[in-house]
């Protein structure tokens, strides 16, 4: 093992909780994050706060996106900010997308979801953001 | 025992308490090759060794991650503590990679006898990534009775598994058959135990059949004749079948004495390995930092001293500054 190399690709989960099945949306971001050079962990559809951080622990991810167009983000973003924060795990940063009012928007980026993205956000746009929001390498 | 004496590293001591997060973040230490693992990679050795490593390999869109699915939950029904190690290919141009097989991968919430790890290959071929065989060993100590390890879809020489698994299974599918033949060497030479899944369609039989027929033609390590079975993973059907026929195999391994000639000699292979990355950093610190080396390199390019020379005497010079 060699020191010169102790930063590894960004590693980001991308998540939907809820009950909606609607994932392109999901599947695009993990697409345009992988050919941005990240290793992204799909964890799927219908996952719970609970599953979300229970992966996102297990694999060390610096990221979590969710993506969610139920209407139940307001039940269920807060929920993993409260269990990474119960965990001990908020180094872990959360953006999310879907269909989020921006009432709701202003709501959660309060309690902590760092960057919230509607239907018309680009990719590179989402990707800029992910990257910022996964900071300098860590050793 | 004295070798499980309390350990002198944190982190290890962490992990042995049951840390999840110092696990998992070691394991992204040790996929990065970061030299801080170490202290932690080196108290966790001893604590190894005491799992058994299943390996289930083969070809793109066998069923391998259902499999794994399957497995978990029927381990987990017998009381055993589990550990997934899943690997899925980077992508050769960005680097990147989509890490997938959880989705397929169902456990009660806040069970804490299961870690599950997706791994990226970054660039490594073999069917496993570089650091997938210390993240087992990882697992092992931090108490996972049995540990799955999933490599990517694999071809033909993608054998890597076998160094790393105390049994392999390689799955294949109905109507394999022509590519059977081709896939003998290699892939085919590590099963300790072939599965046919997806043996709910037509052809199981008769790629299960031809699978035993080709086990009768020579008999591997100290007498073990791979098994064969029969999943499907819609009923799902043929489990208990799977995990009896590694069972099996694992208590051959004991009662043959194999088990401690395989690890003696995938040691050996492993220790050669870390003694070659570390001359290699020697090697290229030597030659970019020794204006003498410099010139002797010059001298090669000038066809004066041939490259077989010229590779002595780097080795010397590695020895006397050693």
């Amino acid at each position: 093992m060699s020191p010169e190399q102790s930063s590894g690709p960004i590693r980001v989960l991308i998540a939907k909780p809820g009950l909606d099945g609607h994932d392109r949306g999901a599947k695009v971001v993990a697409r345009a994050l992988r050919d941005a050079g990240m290793e992204v962990i799909y964890a799927g559809l219908r996952q719970t706060p609970e599953e979300i951080v229970d992966s996102a622990i297990e694999e060390d991810v610096r990221l979590i996106g969710l993506s969610i167009l139920s209407g139940a983000h307001m039940a269920l973003f807060p929920r993993v900010l409260a269990l990474l924060k119960q965990k001990r795990a908020s180094r872990i940063r959360v953006f999310a997308g879907g269909i989020i009012p921006d009432e709701d928007a202003k709501r959660l980026k309060k309690m902590g979801v760092r960057a919230i993205f509607g239907p018309g956000a680009s990719l590179d746009e989402i990707v800029a953001t992910a990257r910022r929001l996964a900071g300098p390498a860590r050793s | 025992m004295s070798r499980r004496a309390p350990s002198t590293s944190p982190v290890a001591r962490r992990i042995l308490h049951g840390d999840r997060q110092a696990l998992a973040r070691l394991i992204t230490q040790v996929e990065n090759r970061d030299a801080a693992a170490l202290p932690a990679v080196r108290a966790l050795y001893p604590h190894s060794g005491r799992a058994t490593i299943v390996g289930l390999t083969g070809p793109l869109g066998v069923g391998k991650s259902s499999l794994v699915n399957l497995l978990l939950g029927h381990l987990r029904r017998q009381g055993k503590s589990v550990g997934v190690v899943a690997v899925d290919p980077s992508s050769p141009f960005s680097g990147g990679s989509i890490l997938g097989d959880r989705i397929r991968l169902e456990r009660p919430p806040g069970d804490t006898d299961v870690f599950i790890r997706s791994m990226a290959s970054r660039g490594h071929a073999g069917g496993v990534a570089l650091a997938t065989r210390e993240t087992v060993r990882l697992l092992d100590a931090f108490g996972m009775d049995v540990i799955l390890v999933e490599t990517v879809g694999s071809g033909q020489s993608d054998v890597e598994i076998h160094d790393v698994a105390s049994t392999s299974v390689v799955v294949v599918v109905p109507h394999l058959g022509d590519e059977v033949q081709s896939l003998k060497a290699g892939l085919f030479e590590i099963a300790d135990v072939f599965c046919v899944n997806k043996a709910d369609l037509p052809g199981a039989d008769a790629a299960a059949r031809y699978l035993a027929e080709m086990t009768q033609l020579g008999v591997r390590d100290g007498g073990w004749r791979p098994a064969v079975v029969q999943t499907s993973t819609v009923g799902p059907k043929g489990i208990e079948d799977l995990w009896a026929s590694v069972a099996r195999h694992e208590a051959f391994l004991d009662a043959s004495g194999s088990r401690g000639q395989l690890d003696r000699r995938r040691l050996t292979d492993e220790i050669l390995g870390l003694v070659r990355e570390r001359v290699d950093a020697r090697l290229a610190l030597a030659l970019a930092r020794d204006p003498e080396l410099q010139d002797f390199l010059d001298r090669v390019v000038a066809r004066e001293i041939d490259p077989h020379s010229a590779a002595d005497r780097l080795l010397s010079e590695i020895r006397r500054t050693a």
